[in-house]
């Protein structure tokens, strides 16, 4: 083993050891999950300490360069670092858009500038951003948007309409695709903008989901004026950057995937399928069921084949970042979630289908809830039927139908 | 720290030579030919001396028996593209399952006689283990009884792979005296001409060389028992799980190639004026093929990996060896059976070679275990 790489581990051990507070090496609790920003919440007094801490030493984005307030750490590093938090089973000290999302492409296609302004506050979770990709008209077919942005001096001027926009009404700023040039094709008249949602004729409207809850907004924008400096990369060249936008989207929800426990150390949820069938089925050694724990075996092995892929590709592309097996990954990723969440119902019988109320405890409640959001896996971020036309047309070589039939006319 | 699941480049060369090799010596039109021509041994012996010669069937062996210490992934990447093109050799019954029952149960004296003769290509062996219709280790019947400074065997084995030209035959029996279950059980090694050894060979469905073996009051050496007394459940459960392991690596490549071969008629064959790969309905079929290959690869190479890996406990090979059997055996099923549908009926016809890997898949995938075997053994070895 590498002395300077050790010497990292045995660094990092210690300060992990005097800095992560005890409630913060506990399961993560949802209303605990800390999403940064001007109006920041802290559920647990101690996330915001541990925040500070780790931001202070870059630890949220640990492979971001220093000078954009980042770890600065190599690959290497990194994973020592990963593999430290995973040890003493510490919860992430900041959950954000702007980490698994926006920062990467700034630092691959923003200027110097736009870097120092944004990165920083990332890092520290002190803006908290939202995305602004679909419209009403425009889901999959995203490059049909319609919401535009029109020259006026130094200015744009966005007028138009998003929808399903996750936490639009608690972000602070917000990154849209917005049509520049009306004319052109629709890959190639749409920008890449960053504004602030707090500027004049934004609003917003939570959508209540299925689960209850309302993590998502319809978001208008009207007469909103935006500095022209804010467009990322070239003018009309939005659809680039937005595809590449979306791998680490894609990347980020397959984790979803590993939570259905991997076969060692276990995955990000304590209670794995099978102890929650034992547990209520009363069975001590054996599930008496055969036919449910024929399934719960076929998705662990799942599980742990996905895991392995996961670490696979990464370690095949060797720090060339996502490419089109991020559709593999988001494909799998999230029907492997959707598969743990209908076990659990199984698993648990009744007891799962609680609304509210007397009658049952908080964990079966949520087990509902959280079969009913893991539902969108396979929605947000691209459909599973887009995820399978990727695969099949970037991947596989297969050929464009669209395409061959537009050719003929 | 894990192992990588990267092939280095040595791996990655070892690859491409293999498949070259496989390519242009032993195409499918051999394994066609070997069917076609009902040859009796069911493999090619000039082929086999180039495969021991190309030092394949030392790989896994250590170098202080005359090997060369490849490793299990080396011995895997040659059995992936052995099975790319479905390849008839000894490597399975007398490399991965021969070789590795000496390797893990055998005396000192019994590696240093056997395991050079292996490498060197002298010695075919056959592994006798399963007695039933369907593979299970823990059910034998087969008994050796204790006498006159050796052991008789008696018993019916089904199911052997190359029993029919193997030199030596491996017999799992229980020993007498001994408690029943997957404990007491000893590997006999009995020669393929001693008397009351009757050997039928059955043409499978697939063309694997397989027979079943009657015992018929055997008479074997004491020094014939491998290591001298009962194999430990432990040593019997790392053979097979080497050889599962193993035998997934043939199933992989196999897998590969039928897609392969599918996805070239996809963009290649036309109907209402486009190819048929331009249609959805088959285009998202091709892509679940895609992710469920995928997740069968990294099984494969973590499973080769894990051996490979002096720190590795043997219930970790034993989750990934069920694992990987498990998971290929799936993949393998839905890939041979697309691999037809998608071709027409050019696929149907025994002139085309894409039934071919129909046929490998349904053998192997109940060779060692099925799919439903080892989820039930996956299930039970993490205790539920
Ligand atoms: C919980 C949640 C959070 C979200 N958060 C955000 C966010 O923060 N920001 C944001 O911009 N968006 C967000 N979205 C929106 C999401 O990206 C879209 O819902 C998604 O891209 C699908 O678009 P759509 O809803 O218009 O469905 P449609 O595109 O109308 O699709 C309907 C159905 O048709 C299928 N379909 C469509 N086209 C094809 C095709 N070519 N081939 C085969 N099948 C096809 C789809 O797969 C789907 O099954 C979120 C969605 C959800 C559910």
């Amino acid at each position: 083993m590498n002395g300077e790489l050790e010497l990292f581990r045995t660094e990092t051990r210690d300060w992990l050891e005097s800095n992560c507070p005890d409630s913060m090496r506990t399961p993560m609790l949802p209303k605990e999950v800390v999403w940064g920003g001007r109006n920041a919440e802290y559920a647990n007094p101690d996330s915001e300490l541990w925040l500070e801490r780790m931001a202070a030493k870059g630890w949220t984005c640990p492979q971001w360069p220093g000078e954009y307030g980042g770890g600065g750490l190599s690959p290497a590093q990194a994973e020592v670092l990963a593999e430290e938090l995973a040890r003493i089973r510490a919860r992430p000290a900041l959950t954000s858009f702007g980490i698994s999302m926006l920062g990467p492409v700034l630092l691959e296609f923003g200027t110097h500038e736009q870097r120092l302004e944004h990165l920083p506050k990332i890092v520290r979770g002190e803006i908290r951003w939202c995305q602004g990709y679909s419209e009403p008209g425009s889901g999959s077919d995203l490059a049909s948007l319609n919401t535009r942005a029109e020259l006026q001096g130094d200015h744009y001027i966005i007028n138009g309409s998003k929808v399903w926009t996750s936490y639009a009404d608690k972000a602070d700023w917000i990154f849209c695709l917005v049509r520049t040039d009306f004319e052109a094709p629709k890959h190639q008249g749409i920008s890449f903008i960053l504004f602030d949602m707090a500027g004049a004729g934004v609003s917003t409207r939570p959508i209540m989901l299925i689960s209850g809850s309302s993590p998502f907004c319809e978001t208008f924008f009207d007469d909103v004026k935006v500095p022209a400096g804010n467009i990322v990369g070239r003018l009309n060249d939005g659809w680039t950057i937005a595809k590449r936008l979306l791998q680490h989207e894609r990347t980020m929800i397959s984790g979803f995937g590993l939570a259905g426990g991997q076969a060692e150390g276990g995955g990000a949820s304590e209670a794995t399928v099978e102890s929650t069938a034992k547990r209520y089925r009363g069975d001590t050694e054996k599930l008496s069921d055969p036919l449910l724990r024929d399934r719960i075996a076929q998705f662990k092995i799942d599980s742990e084949a996905f895991a392995l892929t996961s670490r696979r590709s990464a370690e095949e592309s060797a720090g060339g970042g996502p490419s089109h097996i991020s559709s593999l990954l988001k494909y799998y990723g999230c029907e492997l979630n959707k598969r743990r969440c209908e076990l659990l119902l199984e698993a648990a019988g009744n007891r799962s289908l609680g609304w509210e109320g007397e009658g049952f405890d908080a964990g079966e409640l949520s087990l509902a809830r959280e079969w009913l959001r893991s539902k969108a896996n396979s929605i947000e971020g691209g459909t599973a039927e887009i995820q399978l036309n990727v695969i099949a047309r970037r991947v596989l070589d297969l050929p464009d139908l669209t395409g061959i039939l537009r050719g003929k006319r | 720290m894990s192992v990588s699941l990267r092939l280095n480049e040595e791996q990655q060369l070892l690859r491409e030579s293999a498949r070259g090799f496989c390519r242009e010596q032993a195409p499918l039109s051999l394994h066609r030919k070997l069917r076609d021509s009902r040859d009796a041994d069911g493999f090619d012996r000039g082929l086999w001396r180039q495969m021991v010669e190309l030092g394949w069937t030392g790989m896994a062996i250590p170098e202080a028996y005359g090997g060369y210490g490849f490793g299990h992934t080396g011995l895997g990447l040659v059995l992936e593209e052995t099975g790319r093109t479905l390849v008839d050799s000894p490597l399975i019954a007398t490399v991965l399952l021969g070789a590795n029952a000496i390797l893990e149960s055998g005396s000192e004296a019994q590696k240093e006689e056997l395991l050079p003769r292996i490498a060197a290509g002298e010695l075919l062996l056959a592994f006798a283990l399963d007695e039933h219709i369907v593979h299970d280790p823990a059910r034998v019947d087969s008994t050796a009884t204790q006498g006159n400074g050796g052991y008789t065997l008696n018993g019916g084995k089904t199911f052997v792979l190359d029993g029919h030209v193997a030199d030596r035959i491996i017999v799992i029996a229980r020993i007498d005296g001994e408690s029943d279950g997957a404990d007491g059980l000893g590997l006999f090694l009995v020669d393929a001409a001693a008397q009351g050894v009757e050997i039928t060979r059955t043409i499978m469905v697939d063309g694997r060389n397989c027979a079943n073996i009657v015992l018929n009051n055997v008479a074997v050496d004491a020094d014939n028992l491998l290591g001298g007394s009962a194999t430990t459940p432990e040593a019997l459960d790392r053979i097979l799980d080497i050889a599962r392991i193993g035998l997934s690596a043939e199933m992989l490549g196999s897998i590969e190639e039928v897609f392969e071969r599918t996805l070239d008629y996809l963009r290649q064959r036309e109907q209402f004026g486009v190819p048929i790969g331009a249609f959805q309905a088959l285009q998202h079929r091709a892509a679940e093929m895609y992710n469920e290959i995928e997740l069968s690869k990294s099984l494969v190479r973590a499973a080769l990996a894990a051996l490979d890996d002096p720190a590795s406990s043997s219930a970790r090979i034993a989750r990934l060896a069920s694992a990987a059997k498990a998971k290929l055996s799936e993949a393998f099923f839905l890939v041979s059976n697309e691999g037809v549908q998608m071709h027409g009926g050019i696929g149907m016809t025994d002139e085309f070679d894409i039934g071919f890997f129909l046929k490998r898949a349904r053998v192997a995938q109940q060779f060692l275990g099925d799919a439903g075997f080892h989820r039930d053994r996956y299930a039970t070895l993490h205790s539920f």
